[in-house]
């Protein structure tokens, strides 16, 4: 909450003079009983049709306050809410990109979506009622019953009593329905989750032959689902009969007294009626209050999510100034360097290696053997929980982020296009590339074919991410937005999975040939897209098993001489 | 206003919404009766505080035994109240959350039934949205409409038979400011709705935003683009800023201007009545009971148009909801189907044409014969339609034209579920079920723990089950995590292992998996797909090279057919794809 706060301090003339109008507007209607009983007592009692309408007139000029109070207070109640809520959703955006990939892996993806999304509008719309009504309910209940002491402190102790009893039992109802809807909710989620399944995986369900099976287990959910929500509307369809009842006997006892005091000479007719009438309108404030307490509860919790993410700290600092590097050094080291993710075993253990400037090295081993792992170190997008990884001789610890990042053209696994053009997505690897710099990546990236079989070529649209583009098409794209920033180390982790043969190798011909000679890393699950590699370096099991090259590694390296046969069995 | 909204497909709606009501008619009879009762009992309280206030004439003046009789039908009208409201409520809750769960099970049934052609040219967020917000924003409307507005109209129409018992004319003037709000509150409304339709599409412009980029930081930071990620955000986030600030604001003006309108009615009252009586036309009492009431007589006003607008809204919510259950289902099969099971595996294409949008043919006069156990490997460039044949095979998708025939019955006169059941799949896009590790190798089966533990084996997934937290017993889902891609492609391995149907379909089943486990697989392959007819898309050539029959597909054609050996010999486009994966690099 205490992030909410501080926004709102942003909108602090908004976020009381909200309330307050709103305050004023309440005082004027609890005028209107008073002046009722006015009429009553003055103007019917001595037949004074001028104070009659003295009164009229003094109702319709409350009302004209109220009106103009309460737009002014919606008014200022919108603005400090919504600018909240969008102060709030760039601060939590800007923390997220700040977030180290670990704390991402921790808190997950599609919660940090939810988290700025609906969780946001939930807090949104939950301070935009609180500015409005927290403040006006109780303001109206308890200005009643003072109203009510000022009128006659024997009735007045009616009030007192009837509003306890009121809130006791509001409180309690709320209080026993909040974990009968929570179990609601998880059913529901159960229920969404059972209708994506059936959509993301219908043709895997279809060919096991479990549409029977799936329509049990929805059916079982559903009906869960009916009987919690059968349960939880029991306990809240108790809360109007019952507070009708106490209000009501509030009215019997509240008349017998009236009728007592009026009897003694106490108390006038009239103020027989707004005492009447202000006990009507603690019920309905109440209720209201009720209501209003269950929405800002929902936002608190959506707001307490928000702050569990803006409280982890990024687990990773970067330093501003770019070091000095060495130009003897090799372009990236490995110095005994290991990685354990937060939950397990180690993914890498000492790995050590160096990796000459121009030189081209493979890395290959089985599924889980730490090939992603270990290429991922070099942008440091994982701290090396062991040892040291160096790129140009220095830390990679010491670099800024940007400095380091720029240095490398990093092909993700994933091939993943982001909303715009095919233009606007190369440029995210060069922003100053020209047309025939961007000529050249796409050529070498055997991605050409691709911009001309559209038919506005470059400037063709490319929807969220990337989906009307083949996996084939993807990959030749994003290879070439990382040849756009001809950079100094390119990462190629497991980039040309969905090439056919004859494209992967044109493909790896083209990069040999770069004029600017990067430092290439091709990490690859076939012995064919490495064995040209003037290194090769063997994982097994998140450790080494062999660095060489390939007729070296053929003779030495048992591991590799055993993928290699698995791929060429016969004729190699 | 209304009458608008009447079009026909309004008025389908509405009585496709009674049909499913038709159940619970002598509940909701039930409810309306009770609900006119708690209208009637509460309004009476009213006249009968105005009576024991009449009874209080001043000091000395109080007729007690007046008041008494009051306060004790007071004391038992509103005890009925609460007990008939109770009632109504209850049941309330019991019609619509049937309701509920009957137009979800509805929509399932069709969701499951969908053909595939519907899912995957329709984003599922939309579908899955249907399915459970819309069905929920469907019940709220419902629900409130069931409670307030036959209390709202019977409310309505007993406070001015009340009225029109203690003063005619004063009630006319009720009667008449009264509409002032709901036309001020329509007005409102239809100025707003331009409004929130920007909002929400702003919301959903930054919504798709944060997906991407959220979902995608592993780019982003590569090429430090996380400042400009933040600027676009900025931009839209802004943008939203000011338009929910405006949709915000002045829907909020209705509150206020129904609740002056009402003010005014009430001070008129007040006017009016004192008037009265001071004429002498009305006690102090009526004026009382006539105050309350024009409280009352304008809040179910307001309330009916809230619940217009959420019945409107509830409505095509509804309408959505029958459009998705109306959806087309995939065809039933025919009566007299033909079970295959126990196929033997003989799979015949008579000149199949296909096409998914009928401007771009894909497939074209496809011919091809495979006797039983022989295996089929499919090969070609990326997007030569390799997966399409699958699409067929499986009648994912239906041909065109011509046939697809398995053991000689075309299998669109076959029985879906058996034709299903003779293939075994594993597809290039790997999808795990959310349950246990157990549940997506049973897959919905019957299978003993050893059957299981022997399937996990045999796709060399059982090592790495062992090692997961709780084994067997981890609860994994689609959104992997968990599970590296190689391990969810050795999971769905291990499906078809221990279904061991007739024929087998492998769709690049070995492109995540490193080359030394693949051969593991491939040799539990082969003794799987001996004597199996099996269709194997791959890109990797020497997993496809002992195939009986190789089809090359280039630009969705078969422009070659034959073994490994005759195809090198020929010289082809198949030999050329060969002999691309020895070509060296840089050499």
């Amino acid at each position: 909450m205490k992030t909410l706060f501080r926004h709102l301090r942003a909108y602090a003339l908004e976020s009381v003079l909200g309330p307050l109008f709103k305050l004023l507007e309440a005082m004027f209607e609890l005028f209107v009983p008073l002046v009722v009983a006015d009429i009553v007592d003055r103007g019917i009692a001595s037949s004074d049709r001028g104070a009659v309408l003295r009164g009229f007139c003094i109702l319709i000029a409350l009302g004209i306050i109220g009106i103009v109070c309460s737009i002014t207070a919606q008014y200022f109640a919108a603005k400090a809410s919504v600018g909240c809520a969008t102060r709030l959703r760039r601060d939590l955006y800007a923390h997220i990109e700040a977030l180290s990939f670990s704390d991402l892996d921790k808190i997950g993806i599609p919660t940090l979506i939810t988290r700025l999304t609906g969780d946001l509008n939930t807090v949104q719309s939950g301070l935009n009622l609180a500015l409005r009504l927290l403040l006006r309910s109780p303001f109206v209940v308890f200005g009643a019953m003072i109203m009510a002491f000022t009128i006659d402190r024997r009735a007045a102790m009616i009030f007192l009593a009837v509003i306890a009893v009121l809130g006791a039992v509001v409180a309690v109802i709320m209080r026993a329905s909040v974990p009968a809807y929570k179990k609601v909710q998880s059913e529901l989620d159960a229920i969404t989750g059972t209708t994506r399944e059936n959509l993301s995986g219908a043709r895997v369900i279809r060919a096991f032959r479990m549409e029977e099976s799936e329509r049990d287990k929805f059916a079982s959910h559903n009906d869960a689902l009916y009987r919690r929500q059968l349960f939880a509307g029991r306990i809240s369809a108790l809360m109007n009969p019952l507070t009708f009842v106490i209000l009501n006997t509030g009215i019997i006892l509240l008349l017998r007294t009236s009728g007592i005091r009026v009897n003694a000479g106490g108390l006038t007719t009239g103020q027989t009626v707004a005492l009447y009438n202000y006990m009507t309108q603690i019920l309905v404030e109440l209720v209201k209050f009720a209501n209003l307490i269950i929405s800002i509860s929902k936002a608190v919790s959506c707001m307490n999510r928000v702050d569990e993410v803006l409280a982890a700290e990024p687990a990773m600092t970067f330093p501003d100034a770019a070091p000095e590097e060495d130009p003897a050094a090799p372009a990236v080291e490995f110095r005994g360097a290991g990685l354990r993710y937060s939950a397990g075993d180690a993914s890498l253990t000492d790995m050590s290696f160096r990796i000459e400037r121009g030189e081209t090295v493979g890395v290959i081993g089985g599924t889980g053997s730490g090939k992603t792992s270990l290429v991922a170190l070099i942008p440091r997008f994982y701290d090396a929980t062991e040892g040291e990884v160096l790129v140009n001789g220095v830390d990679v610890r010491k670099y800024p982020a940007d400095v380091l990042r720029r240095k490398i053209g990093y092909v993700l696994q994933r091939a993943s296009l982001f909303k715009g053009t095919i233009r606007s997505n190369l440029l995210w690897g060069s922003p100053e590339a020209g047309e025939e710099e961007i000529a050249a990546a796409l050529a070498f990236a055997q991605a050409a074919d691709v911009v001309a079989s559209k038919e506005d070529g470059l400037d063709s649209a490319v929807e969220q991410g990337g989906r009307n583009f083949s996996g084939g098409q993807r990959q030749r794209l994003t290879i070439a937005r990382a040849l756009v920033r001809r950079p100094e180390i390119l990462i190629l982790d497991d980039s040309a999975s969905a090439l056919d043969f004859a494209t992967d190798a044109s493909l790896r011909r083209a990069l040999a040939s770069l004029d600017y000679k990067p430092t290439t890393v091709i990490v690859s699950q076939r012995t064919s897209s490495i064995q040209h590699a003037d290194k090769i370096i063997v994982l097994d099991d998140g450790r080494i098993a062999g660095i060489g090259r390939h007729d070296e590694l053929l003779e030495t390296c048992p591991v590799y001489r055993e993928i290699y046969d698995s791929q060429y069995r016969k004729e190699a | 206003m209304e009458k608008k909204q009447k079009t026909p497909v309004r008025r389908e709606t509405w009585r496709r919404l009674l049909a499913y009501l038709r159940a619970s008619l002598p509940i909701l009879v039930l409810t309306i009766l009770f609900a006119g009762a708690t209208v009637v009992l509460s309004l009476w309280i009213p006249v009968l505080c105005g009576r024991a206030i009449d009874c209080m004439i001043g000091p000395g003046h109080v007729d007690f035994d007046g008041i008494a009789e009051c306060l004790v039908k007071i004391g038992i009208a509103a005890g009925l109240v609460g007990i008939l409201q109770w009632a109504m409520n209850s049941l309330n809750n019991r019609i619509t959350y049937r309701v509920i769960a009957d137009v979800r099970r509805d929509a399932f049934n069709t969701l499951a039934r969908l053909p595939l052609s519907y899912i995957d040219t329709h984003p599922h967020g939309g579908t899955v949205s249907r399915v459970i917000a819309d069905v929920d924003q469907f019940a709220d409307g419902l629900l409130l409409g069931f409670t307030q507005f036959f209390t709202g109209i019977a409310t309505i129409v007993c406070t001015l038979v009340f009225m029109l018992t203690i003063h005619p004319l004063i009630t006319l003037v009720v009667v008449v400011l009264t509409p002032l709000s709901l036309f001020v509150a329509s007005f409102i409304a239809k100025r707003t709705y331009d409004m929130f339709r920007l909002q929400s599409e702003t919301r959903g412009e930054l919504t798709a935003q944060i997906n991407e980029v959220v979902g995608n930081q592993p780019v982003v930071r590569a090429f430090s683009k996380e400042e400009d990620c933040l600027a676009q955000f900025d931009e839209i986030n802004g943008r939203l800023e000011k338009c929910s600030l405006r949709a915000i604001f002045f829907s909020s003006i209705t509150n206020p201007s129904t609740r002056f309108i009402n003010n005014v009615v009430y001070a008129a009252v007040a006017l009016f009545g004192a008037f009265a009586v001071i004429d002498g036309g009305m006690t102090v009492g009526g004026l009382t009971s006539f105050l309350a009431y024009a409280n009352q007589y304008t809040k179910p006003f307001n309330e009916i148009s809230g619940v217009i607008t959420e019945l409107q809204n509830a409505l095509a919510c509804a309408e959505r909801i029958f459009a998705l259950i109306d959806e087309p289902v995939e065809t039933s099969d025919k009566p007299h189907a033909v079970d295959l099971a126990g196929a033997r595996g003989e799979v015949r294409a008579e000149h199949v044409d296909f096409s998914y949008v009928p401007e771009r043919e894909l497939i074209r006069d496809l011919d091809l014969t495979v006797r039983p156990g022989e295996r089929v490997a499919i090969v070609g460039p990326t997007g030569c339609g390799k997966t399409t044949i699958i699409n067929l095979l499986m009648r994912f998708y239906d041909v065109k034209s011509g046939a697809i025939r398995v053991d000689g019955h075309d299998i669109r006169d076959a029985r879906r579920d058996s034709l299903h059941g003779v293939y075994g799949m594993v597809l290039q896009d790997t999808w795990i079920m959310k349950g246990t590790v157990r549940d997506n190798i049973r897959m919905g089966r019957d299978a003993t723990e050893d059957e299981i533990v022997a399937a996990a084996k045999a796709a060399h997934a059982h090592s790495f089950i062992r090692r997961l937290p709780e084994g067997y017993d981890t609860v994994i889902d689609d959104d992997g995590g968990a599970l590296s891609a190689g391990q969810r492609q050795l999971l769905c391995i291990a499906r078809v292992m221990l279904a061991i149907p007739p024929m087998l379909i492998l769709d690049e089943a070995t492109s995540s998996i490193d080359t030394r486990t693949e051969m593991k697989i491939q040799n539990a392959f082969a003794t799987l797909m001996r004597g199996r007819t099996s269709f194997i898309v791959a890109h990797r050539l020497s997993t496809i090279r002992e195939a009986d029959i190789i089809l090359v597909m280039n630009a969705g054609r078969i422009v070659e057919k034959g073994t490994h050996d005759e195809l090198l010999a020929r010289g082809g486009f198949y030999a050329k794809l060969w002999g691309a994966q020895f070509e060296s690099a840089g050499a």
